[in-house]
């Protein structure tokens, strides 16, 4: 075995060996706490790990054979660890981390057996993350894809007692599963023109001009749909914000800072193939750019502080797969990373809000900055980054993304984004002022979260400056963009903070007459209605899918259980009839005996 | 006398065992019947091993009466036990087999 590719086998190991532990032994995992810690040690050796892989810059691969078959195995399993995924690893594992040690706390009033659930699904989920990104073949990378879809659809419904966290994982799940019926039928048709699924095979035959197959167009389309799925793409993008029924931490770990990206990550991991094919290209950065654009301007309507977080998030991954889609993969990637920092930051502050005051409605809330003024700069210190003010995390990558979307001459796309830069700062900071700035209304007496809560904020925190002033000084002025590009960002940005503290902090403008001129009443009227899009899934759901199940419902009720009732109630009535022949008189019989000889006789002497 | 009377008679003597068997209906009766049913039979069976020159029938005959002695009395002892309980053993009033 290739010695590089032991860390990352630790990596993967060690979550998997906690949920093993936690899944059979239920007396930890009914222990609460003690399962918890379990998984926290797991994932922070992990991490530790990850550190090392990622400041070796170890590059290596393993594989094992998996599916035989004459001519080499038809599929193996293994490892890839290159600059790409070991920068997933770190992440990964770091934001879990974090989460994990923040429910602690935030789940602290949770049962034993139910945190104890919480943190098998943790644990499991770690494991699929990162087996998904050291994925070295298309279809080890679909089966841990699926997987974190499952932890996924188990995390929304943690709370499955509440009939709309049910609902919401239902939904999350069908949703994606129809983005990856698309990503599983491409994966196929590859294999079916090229013999392999593993990278680097692909990868070199791209290379050599040797991947010129018919029909590659729709096998990269096909496969961009599971990408469309997962991260939340128009018009697939509904289920994320109703996936917010999960607790809170899980919302910033897998609905913000890990699986959503995994559409993003698969656009990058397998971006020679997609750059054979300039077409899909060009559509996952329209697409994206659309998606971004469509999400920031429900989040500007949106009074549920998870969901302008989750709306953010959608616009956000519209960015990063806009840039994709404009071949600045290095931006994407870039954005995926920078956006899981402060997004978790974001998501965990949120929950610390909703820990201190008990309801998500940010009308409700007010004044939180004097009452918890920790959270209330960290929650700033992310929305800032979102919202792409230097020198946080965020203005680089979204700078770079601009960049890129404005060199690949994608006019339309570069224009829907440039806009959504204005809404993210507008509705983000909207939040703010309600919620931790205004005259205070917020229920109750609202107090810093516990210690176990804080720390992984401050971490977030610190780590979302360090990280965007490294990127300052490692980009220095080598921006690819044309010069007035950063001025006219920062302007976008401050302009949109301004317009939110004028209308919500000054009162200068009053957001309800804003919302009734003309052009803006209309995109009100559509964006609270979510451009009708749910109303429209659930219409063709209800007509078609209900009425093809009542159809078959009919079909086995009537016709298949009918042929057997009317079976056994002809055998009941028969049987009841001949009943009648048993007189339980022996004599009877022996009369019915001689007079069958008699006929034998009969029979035997003159018709045989 | 030839084969054919010992055959007649045989048949004879089966068919009044038969009738008994279907019209008594004392379950004595009916045992009565049977053993002459029975001994018909013997008598087919002596008949035949007398003219085919075959042991075969003697031996079976033989057997039949031991296995008839047997049958009678565990027979009988079945009527005394329906009779101690139910007091009577008309054929007609025990009917519990009936469907």
């Amino acid at each position: 075995m290739d010695p590089g590719v032991r860390a990352p086998l630790l990596v993967l190991g060690l979550p998997f060996a906690a949920f093993l532990l936690l899944a059979v032994v239920a007396p930890v995992r009914r222990a609460g706490r003690v399962a918890g810690a379990v998984s926290i040690l797991a994932t922070g050796i992990a991490l530790v790990a990850a550190l090392v892989i990622w400041s070796d810059g170890t590059d290596g691969a393993a594989t094992w054979a998996w599916i035989p078959a004459d001519g080499g195995p038809m599929a193996t399993v293994g490892l890839l660890v290159d600059p790409l995924s070991s920068a997933m690893l770190v992440l990964v594992t770091l934001v879990s981390l974090l989460v994990q040690v923040y429910s602690l706390a935030y789940l602290g009033d949770e049962g034993a057996p139910s945190l104890g659930r919480y943190y098998t699904y943790q644990s499991l989920f770690a494991f699929s993350m990162l087996g998904l990104v050291l994925s070295p073949s298309f279809v080890q990378m679909f089966v841990f894809w699926e997987l974190v879809g499952l932890c996924s659809y188990l995390l929304i419904g943690y709370w499955y007692e509440r009939p709309s966290a049910a609902r919401a994982a239902v939904k999350a799940f069908w949703v994606t599963k129809l983005g990856d019926l698309g990503f599983v039928v491409g994966i196929v048709m590859l294999w079916a023109a090229t013999g392999t699924f593993e990278f680097h095979a692909l990868f070199a035959k791209a290379q050599e001009h040797a991947l010129a197959i018919e029909g590659l167009g729709t096998i990269m389309f096909l496969i961009y749909l599971g990408a469309v799925g997962k991260s939340a793409q128009f018009p697939l993008h509904v289920w994320l914000p109703d996936a917010m029924e999960g607790p809170t931490p899980v919302s910033a770990l897998i609905h913000a800072a890990t699986m959503v990206t995994a559409g993003v990550f698969l656009v990058a991991r397998a971006q020679p193939l997609f750059a054979l094919t300039p077409g899909v290209l060009t559509l996952i950065g329209w697409v994206g750019a659309f998606t971004a654009l469509l999400a920031a301007s429900m989040a500007c309507v949106e009074g549920d502080i998870k969901r302008v977080l989750a709306y953010s998030t959608v616009s956000q991954l519209g960015y990063m797969m806009a840039a994709a889609g404009a071949g600045a993969s290095y931006a994407s990637f870039l954005h995926l990373l920078t956006h899981g920092l402060f997004k978790a930051l974001l998501f965990l502050g949120a929950g610390a809000v909703i820990h201190a005051v008990g309801t998500n409605d940010i009308f409700r809330m007010g004044g939180l900055f004097r009452a918890m003024p920790q959270t209330g700069v960290v929650f700033v210190v992310g929305t800032l980054a979102l919202a792409g003010v230097p020198p946080l995390a965020g203005f680089f990558s979204k700078e770079a993304i601009l960049a890129g979307v404005w060199d690949a001459e994608m006019r339309g796309p570069f224009l829907m984004l440039a806009l959504t830069t204005f809404l993210t700062a507008f509705y983000m900071f909207r939040v703010v002022f309600l919620a931790f700035f205004g005259r205070a209304h917020a229920p109750g007496h609202p107090h810093e979260p516990p210690l176990a809560m804080r720390g992984p904020l401050w971490l977030l925190a610190a780590l979302t400056v360090l990280v965007g002033l490294r990127l300052g000084l490692a980009q220095g002025g080598a921006h690819h963009g044309p010069g007035w590009l950063a001025p006219a960002s920062i302007a976008l940005a401050l302009g949109g903070i301004l317009l939110a503290w004028a209308t919500y902090q000054r009162g200068a403008v009053d957001p309800a007459r804003l919302a009734d001129t003309f052009p803006l009443s209309t995109l009100d009227f559509l964006a609270r209605r979510r451009y009708g899009l749910d109303a429209l899934y659930g219409g063709l759901y209800r007509g078609f899918i209900l009425g093809f199940s009542r159809l078959i419902g009919w079909i086995d009720r009537y016709l298949v259980d009918g042929v057997l009732n009317f079976l056994s109630a002809w055998t009941l009535r028969s049987g009841d009839l001949l009943r009648r022949v048993q007189s339980g008189q022996p004599q009877d019989y022996v009369y019915g005996v001689a007079f069958g000889v008699l006929l034998l006789f009969i029979w035997a002497q003159w018709w045989r | 006398m030839s084969l054919y009377g010992y055959l007649t008679l045989a048949a004879l003597v089966f068919a009044i065992g038969l009738f008994g068997v279907l019209t008594r209906r004392n379950a004595i009766g009916i045992l009565l019947g049977i053993e002459l049913m029975l001994n018909a039979v013997n008598i087919n069976l002596v008949a035949f091993a007398r003219f085919h020159a075959d042991v075969a029938g003697l031996v079976f005959t033989l057997f039949t009466i031991a296995i008839t002695v047997a049958e009678v009395a565990v027979g009988l002892a079945i009527v005394i036990a329906i009779f101690r309980v139910r007091r009577t053993v008309e054929a007609d009033r025990l009917d519990l087999l009936r469907g």
